[in-house]
């Protein structure tokens, strides 16, 4: 599956022992995708001395700061964004 | 849900941020430079220095300086690999 | 969680003043060189080119930005490919974003997993970007933060905090200030500061004499 700029995508809620790059804060928030960098190395098994093949997406996500917290402290358009790799995101 | 020591976003925490600036130590610039040099000869690559620095135990994570977790990485890493032998890093400074 | 919120070493301090991790440094590179797994030669150079590199880098592209739309549009397309036209190398990262703050959007860069930080073309990242209350702050309280360093943004501004976690390096392309039609580019670029290219901070036109 690949996604495209605009399409909404939740971070998926899931834990993960090893090293990994999707931090705690987003997962399981809903975001939408802002730009899609290209492919990557995967950094969950290129950490424990593979060659991180074979390669992922990486996107860039886009999230209204209200909906990764509630108490956002103002401004309703404030937005964070971050690079989340494809495994990591399901279509909504 | 749980999470790691190193995910620090959104970490619950009132402490202000220290903006006083400083040079970079010959040790700390020498630290990177020898990562740099790992990375090159392919004995250590990005990742496995952050999966290293997130291997530290919780408390000494939070204690150390930046370098200080890097060089604790490189050792890990470099143990793991069999480039060192385990306490052959302490030996060597006693 | 934890008391231990900032980011010093608690180690005892040696008697010239270095912590325990120095000897551990130098001690390492000592066993890696005899055992022929690096050589000093390149140990040296990567030092070097560590220290050769600053935010004056970055500021270059900041300020040529400024003075010429086309390639600003190269810059935001590009930021790697744009880079090597003024012959900056922007390192090992496969890819450098180039984010520009205008009227409306101000975006501030943060690391909140490790410090990933444009090395290549700011230097060094500053002490406060590899702390733990920014790592955590930056996308808790980014309002607060930017308080902080004296940046206070107008309601009607979007705030878009970019969390590098991945393999992209992200620089800021900060709004050149008013009153600088008259500057030179490279006085511009003198303008532009390594917290201003993180997006902490607005670059600022001289005081006028």
């Amino acid at each position: 599956m690949t996604f495209r700029a605009g399409e909404r995508v939740r971070v998926a809620a899931r834990t993960h022992e090893g090293h990994h790059r999707t931090p705690g804060y987003v997962k399981g928030k809903s975001g939408r995708v802002e730009r899609v960098h290209g492919r990557f190395r995967n950094p969950e098994t290129r950490a424990y001395g593979a060659d991180g093949l074979p390669e992922r997406v990486l996107y860039q996500v886009c999230f209204a700061q209200q909906e990764l917290w509630l108490e956002a402290r103002r401004g309703a358009g404030d937005t964070t964004l971050v690079d989340i790799f494809e495994h990591w995101l399901e279509a909504e | 849900m749980e999470r790691a020591v190193h995910d620090r976003g959104v970490w619950p925490t009132d402490m202000p941020i220290d903006r006083s600036e400083h040079e970079l130590a010959d040790w700390e610039l020498l630290t990177d430079a020898l990562v740099s040099a790992l990375s090159s000869e392919g004995l250590m690559n990005v990742d496995e220095l952050r999966r290293g620095i997130e291997s530290m135990p919780p408390d000494e994570y939070e204690r150390a300086s930046y370098y200080e977790r890097w060089l604790f990485s490189a050792e890990t890493i470099l143990v793991e690999k069999g480039v060192l032998a385990p306490g052959e890093l302490d030996a060597r400074l006693t | 969680m934890s008391e231990h919120d900032h980011d010093h070493s608690h180690d005892p301090i040696t008697a010239d003043g270095e912590p325990p991790a120095a000897a551990r440094a130098r001690a390492l590179e000592e066993l890696l060189v005899e055992k022929a797994v690096v050589q000093r030669e390149d140990v040296r150079r990567n030092i070097d080119r560590l220290v050769s590199r600053s935010p004056a880098d970055g500021a270059r592209l900041v300020a040529r930005a400024w003075v010429d739309t086309e390639f600003k549009e190269r810059l935001l397309a590009d930021a790697r490919a744009a880079a090597q036209e003024l012959d900056l190398d922007s390192g090992p990262s496969p890819v450098v974003v180039a984010v520009e703050n205008t009227e409306t959007v101000h975006h501030m860069v943060v690391c909140t997993l490790c410090s990933c930080y444009p090395r290549a073309l700011l230097g060094p990242p500053p002490d406060w970007y590899k702390s733990l209350p920014y790592r955590s702050r930056a996308v808790s309280d980014p309002h607060g933060v930017l308080a902080e360093f004296g940046l206070e943004l107008d309601e009607d501004v979007e705030l878009r905090v970019l969390d590098s976690t991945a393999d992209v390096r992200y620089i800021v392309l900060p709004r050149k200030p008013e009153g600088t039609e008259e500057l030179s580019e490279q006085e511009l670029a003198a303008l532009v500061t390594r917290d201003s290219m993180i997006g902490v901070a607005q670059p600022v036109a001289p005081a006028t004499a």
